[in-house]
């Protein structure tokens, strides 16, 4: 279980070149680096339910990143803050 | 060529057919659907937030647990995904946004406008955020952090904005009066 | 041929996957209401009632979204890409076949 303030990273993957996905992580946070901010609860996993196979209960985390750092531009201190599950998500 | 390709009224009349054919649904049920869903409007949103500006102990509640806010002044949140609500401060400013698809708190702000599901909105929310905000006339100071919330899962958000200013001793219906859909989002302020 | 490995905005982006995409960048937001129509409220009760009554979820739903190419994709208002993935996963369940559907859109009217 991940901690709030604990340091993070989205995983650098790309499951849209390997064929049919569903995905809630965004293109452009994967292989970026964020703090936890809250753990929200525990999900049935949404890649398996959108093939209406059984899913698994994982690990939902409020994921705080820094605005301008995801894409150069932007106002000093502000923040994207994200909901990634545990399967998204490695301790940096 | 796709059978999916056909028009879409002859699709919605087409699988409108079969599902009633097949006792899955009734022209009833749809016809009470649509009627509760348009029940939901921006209206029930704004009735927490005023309530939540002139009561500590409810503020406290929705903050904890948006849905159980919301059922405390009656709106019906049974089976419904978590409402979480995002504080508005002196130095911190909520915008929320649904990049990859158009989650809204529609319980209670109804069905999301047309502009939250549109592509400007969904792909320059997250990364040029004051841009955006331009649009709609509302310039945040510089030293108020914006915090733009991208709703990827679960949760359904709403924004708690800030009381305003010129609005003291105001009843809680005068508030809410004041409380526009875009506030609750994060694209406007409220202003008496 | 260009060694460079691949930057993440370079890796293949499912169109649906909009945030910070360059080319919406300098687009407007178009900020009026747009009601709905009849069909669109419709089309919503219909994809509720599914949810309710456990026929398809709304991840499944999105899943039909994503599947859309994104030529139409972008050409289908909101609530016509719902119909269309509602109609998909109806027959992705098995709780319609093609066949079917063939023939109730032969009777169907505009």
């Amino acid at each position: 279980m991940l901690t709030p303030g604990q340091a993070v990273r989205v995983k650098l993957d790309w499951p849209e070149t390997r064929g049919p996905c569903h995905i809630r992580t965004p293109h452009y946070l994967r292989g970026q680096s964020g703090v936890v901010e809250r753990h929200l609860g525990r999900f049935p996993n949404p890649e398996q339910l959108a093939f209406a196979r059984p899913p698994q209960t994982i690990d939902l985390y409020h994921v705080r990143f820094d605005q301008p750092s995801l894409w150069q531009q932007g106002q000093q201190g502000d923040a994207v803050v994200v909901e990634l599950y545990e399967t998204w998500l490695e301790v940096a | 060529m796709s059978i999916l390709e056909a028009d879409s009224n002859r699709l919605l009349q087409a699988v409108l057919a079969l599902l009633k054919q097949k006792d899955i649904l009734t022209d009833q049920e749809i016809a009470e659907r649509i009627a509760s869903t348009d029940s939901a409007t921006p209206a029930r949103g704004a009735m927490m937030v005023a309530k939540a500006w002139v009561d500590p102990a409810y503020r406290a509640l929705m903050l904890r647990d948006g849905a159980q806010a919301a059922e405390a002044v009656g709106i019906p949140m049974r089976g419904l995904p978590p409402l979480g609500v995002l504080e508005n401060t002196d130095t911190q400013h909520h915008l929320v946004v649904c990049t990859l698809c158009s989650c809204y708190p529609r319980a209670v702000l109804g069905y999301p406008p047309f502009w939250f599901k549109s592509a400007a909105y969904r792909a320059r929310a997250v990364r040029d955020p004051r841009g955006l905000l331009a649009e709609w006339g509302t310039a945040l100071p510089d030293n108020v952090q914006l915090r733009v919330v991208d709703s990827t899962a679960d949760y359904r958000w709403m924004v708690l904005p800030l009381r305003p200013a010129g609005t003291e001793g105001w009843s809680e219906a005068e508030l809410a009066a004041i409380v526009q859909e875009g506030d609750m989002i994060g694209v406007t302020l409220p202003t008496p | 041929m260009n060694d460079k490995p691949l930057q993440p905005e370079d890796q293949p982006r499912a169109h649906h996957d909009m945030g910070g995409v360059s080319k919406f960048l300098c687009e407007p937001v178009d900020r009026d209401s747009h009601s709905l129509t009849e069909f669109d409220r419709t089309v919503d009760a219909v994809r509720g009632l599914l949810g309710a009554k456990g026929v398809m979820s709304v991840d499944e739903l999105r899943r039909g979204i994503e599947a859309i190419p994104e030529a139409e994709y972008h050409r289908l208002s909101y609530y016509q890409r719902w119909i269309r993935s509602i109609a998909d996963n109806l027959m992705v369940r098995g709780v319609i076949t093609e066949a079917e559907l063939a023939a109730a859109l032969e009777r169907a009217s505009c």
